[in-house]
């Protein structure tokens, strides 16, 4: 196979993983303002505090390794997108400097549950936006980009910015169940169909939209016979919504979050689908936006020797800490 | 003057990246700092290396969490300010970048959570294991970032073709000819600006009439450890002048002030004010044949002055020649403690002089001014180039709009001076603090998991 595919496919997988490990991370803080109690979010919090910064590598993986394989991709994606690019490392600065800071403030504690709150909303918000306009495809000329400092802002993207919000928001109260018990575990169970149910209205109006608004994508999609090995989603997504509803009333512990991430990765199956073969759809195709062989090859030895011992220690990291997590109230 | 997208690119990277190194500074000579207390506790069992080993973890941790977000910025920024670098540059930088995140990154944060709150989850082999893997994780960052700046500053093993660089040594990229000298140098400044920070810290506690084993431990060990690095960083620091000498001679005209070539040894510019209109060092104060001593190691070693070089392809001197001498300087006051904190330890006198202690006090901080004057120095200094000799910084840049580099550039320090200023205040009260004294964090009740390391100090 060629190494330009492999290597799309480790940055697809990257991104996945991302979008998975910091997406429960990030959920959490979106859920944030249905639980306004102040140790029933230190709780919630210290769900996350042994991972999180795991959790966000991946991004810097991300991008690291589009740097090294698709560098003009990093640099035409970046430099179009670089407000949204800019808002959402500033609002991930916020999140993440608020779990150091929020269990040491005394009066300035709500302050740093709110810069939690708004900035897992706004990093998320943006990451939606930032995949919308590059779905959308981003003005191109001369291997750089040629549009407008603001075109990212279209109601698709504001709309997948919500829909992306609503997605983490689910797998992070999914998570928050898997993590922790009695009461709080009995609201959050709460909220699983109702974002679900939201989710899904998201997912139709994406799938809908995508194909109206963008002519290319709706011929690759119906004259090119991938509606064929399309078809299947939408089914497996309603086959998950139906099993979700089960399990969360069945009060499953562990199901939802497994649940939630199918219904992720199918999705997302769908998003490769459409962009494939692109680097940059519409714009640049994988193999024009490749680094040179030498490049690729290098990064490939390391990345296929060390992504698979990450995984798993990070898996034995996420062992380690499993289990419930108490109160520890009387701790602080 | 009206700045463009150029200037405010130059001003945010120069902000964010000087912010950001602050942190993995810290953390790289504290993750090993932490490790080796770990160490002593399991070999001795004295509880006190224990509890100090704990403390030291915590402000760990907030710099270690300012450092990862912080650093995310750096990770997007060479894109969204720097597409033409990335877009030349990244087959060579970029897989660099992808090992520091495969072979470091990823190995910190995977340990970071058992070594902060993994005591009770764990046996302390296992968490021993965790906190070295941490400490490995930052010295192998340091290996790959500083093989990327040092192959921008002296850049070999690679063609140019398609308008951009197509690796043909890997070897030759990583091992170049400026990157021994430049891991070594930046290592050992990471090293000393922790023990700078213990040392302080002890200092600060012994004032406050605390002298209790963790207090005199951690002022002891640091300042053992400052004796010998902080003359090893000086010979180091020799050595990688010669090497710039050698491979970015206008870098050393300008550190030196020196604008023409002379014959039969030049004179060191002790101070002075280069002036690069007028092309000459106003007011300086010289030392006859100073200059060739220090940087060819002979009477009357020739040095390029920096008429030899086109107007437009020499750094500013103004700046670096004054940011050499604040990180020199400092780099001298930093071996005199160490000295006379070895004197006073023969005295036996250690814990005991107060001018001594305020001394060490007042140096706490100026491992980070060295530190940031020093990259100061050597990044001006590759100017105008952002990748030597091959790439110019203003042909570096994105097509980003000044307006949207204004506005970034406005959040950027908004955010940075509230957000890390407010860590900054967290990290002071810790050290403030001080390691606590008669409580055992480790004894208690084990049934909350993930739980709070760093709230043990509230």
């Amino acid at each position: 196979m060629d190494i330009t595919v492999v290597w799309a496919a480790i940055i697809a997988l990257g991104v996945f993983m991302y979008v998975v490990l910091d997406g429960f991370d990030l959920g959490v803080g979106i859920v944030f303002p249905f639980f306004p109690d102040s140790s029933d979010r230190d709780r919630m919090m210290n769900t996350l505090a042994p991972i999180w910064d795991g959790n966000e590598t991946w991004l810097v993986l991300g991008g690291a390794a589009l740097f090294a394989v698709f560098p003009v991709v990093y640099a035409i994606t970046l430099s179009a997108l670089y407000l949204p690019v800019v808002l959402m490392v500033v609002c991930l600065i916020f999140r993440g400097v608020s779990f150091e800071i929020r269990g040491k403030a005394r009066k300035t504690k709500n302050l740093w549950s709110l810069a939690f709150m708004f900035g897992s909303a706004g990093a998320t918000f943006m990451q939606g936006v930032i995949l919308a306009s590059y779905l959308h495809g981003i003005p191109v000329m001369n291997r750089e980009f040629s549009g407008d400092e603001f075109f990212w802002i279209t109601p698709f993207s504001l709309l997948t910015g919500l829909g992306l919000m609503v997605t983490y928001g689910l797998l992070g109260a999914c998570w928050l169940v898997m993590k922790v018990d009695g009461d709080l575990q009995r609201r959050l169970y709460r909220l699983l169909t109702p974002l679900m149910i939201v989710l899904l209205v998201f997912i139709a109006a994406v799938s809908v939209w995508t194909p109206l608004s963008d002519v290319a994508i709706a011929r690759r999609w119906f004259e090119s016979g991938l509606l064929h090995s399309l078809l299947p989603i939408p089914f497996l997504v309603a086959i998950t919504s139906a099993l979700m509803v089960f399990v969360v009333r069945k009060r499953h512990d562990c199901m939802p979050f497994l649940l939630a991430i199918v219904l992720i990765a199918l999705g997302y199956i769908g998003l490769l689908i459409s962009i494939w073969p692109y680097a940059i759809p519409g714009s640049l195709s994988l193999s024009d936006a490749a680094a040179p062989r030498s490049s690729q090859m290098f990064t490939l030895v390391g990345a296929v020797i060390i992504i698979p011992i990450i995984l798993v220690y990070t898996t034995a990291g996420y062992w380690v800490f499993r289990g419930k997590v108490g109160h520890d109230s009387a701790y602080h | 003057m009206e700045l463009n997208a150029l200037d405010l690119s130059r001003f945010q990277f120069a902000f964010t990246v000087s912010f950001h190194i602050i942190f993995p500074a810290m953390s790289i000579g504290l993750a090993s700092f932490i490790a080796v207390l770990e160490g002593a506790w399991l070999k001795t069992g004295k509880l006190y290396y224990k509890l100090l080993c704990i403390y030291w973890s915590k402000i760990f941790a907030v710099g270690f969490g300012m450092g990862v977000v912080s650093g995310v910025v750096m990770a997007y920024e060479f894109g969204a300010n720097w597409a033409r670098f990335s877009a030349f540059a990244g087959p060579v930088t970029g897989p660099l970048l992808t090992y520091e995140v495969m072979t470091a990154f990823f190995l910190e944060a995977g340990f970071l959570g058992v070594m902060l709150f993994g005591w009770e989850k764990v046996g302390r082999g296992a968490h021993f294991a965790a906190t070295v893997l941490v400490a490995i994780g930052t010295v192998i960052s340091t290996f790959w970032i500083l093989a990327s700046n040092s192959w921008m500053q002296t850049p070999q093993g690679f063609i140019v073709s398609d308008g951009h660089v197509v690796p043909v040594d890997w070897f030759k990229i990583v091992f170049n000819p400026s990157f021994p000298y430049r891991l070594a140098h930046m290592s050992i400044a990471a090293f000393i600006v922790a023990a700078l920070l213990v040392a302080g810290t002890g200092g600060w506690h012994l004032l406050k009439g605390r002298r209790d084993p963790m207090v005199k431990t951690m002022f002891s060990m640091a300042l053992w450890l400052l004796l010998v690095l902080a003359p090893v960083q000086i010979l180091v620091g020799d050595q990688h002048g010669l090497n710039t000498r050698e491979y970015q001679p206008a870098k050393i005209a300008a550190i030196e002030g020196l604008w023409e070539t002379e014959k039969g040894g030049t004179a060191l510019n002790l101070v002075g004010f280069p002036d690069m209109n007028d092309e000459v060092t106003k007011y300086a104060i010289q030392i006859p044949h100073l200059g060739s001593i220090i940087l060819t190691h002979s009477w009357d070693g020739e040095i390029k002055g920096l008429k030899e070089f086109p107007k437009e392809d020499r750094p500013n001197s103004s700046i670096i020649f004054w940011t050499f001498r604040l990180m020199a300087g400092l780099g001298m006051l930093m071996a005199l403690l160490a000295l006379i904190g070895l004197l006073l330890r023969r005295n036996g006198r250690l814990f005991e002089n107060r001018l001594f202690q305020r001394f060490a006090v007042a140096m706490a901080p100026t491992g980070f001014v060295a530190l940031v004057a020093g990259w100061i120095t050597t990044e001006v200094g590759r100017q105008p180039f952002v990748v030597y000799g091959y790439l110019r910084t203003a042909q570096a840049v994105s097509s980003v709009t000044t307006q949207s580099a204004s506005i970034s550039l406005m959040i950027f320090v908004l955010v940075y001076f509230v957000v890390f200023g407010t860590g900054i205040y967290y990290i002071f009260k810790l050290l403030a603090a001080g390691p606590a004294v008669g409580i055992l964090p480790i004894s208690q009740p084990t049934t909350g998991s993930g739980r709070r390391v760093l709230a043990a100090a509230d």
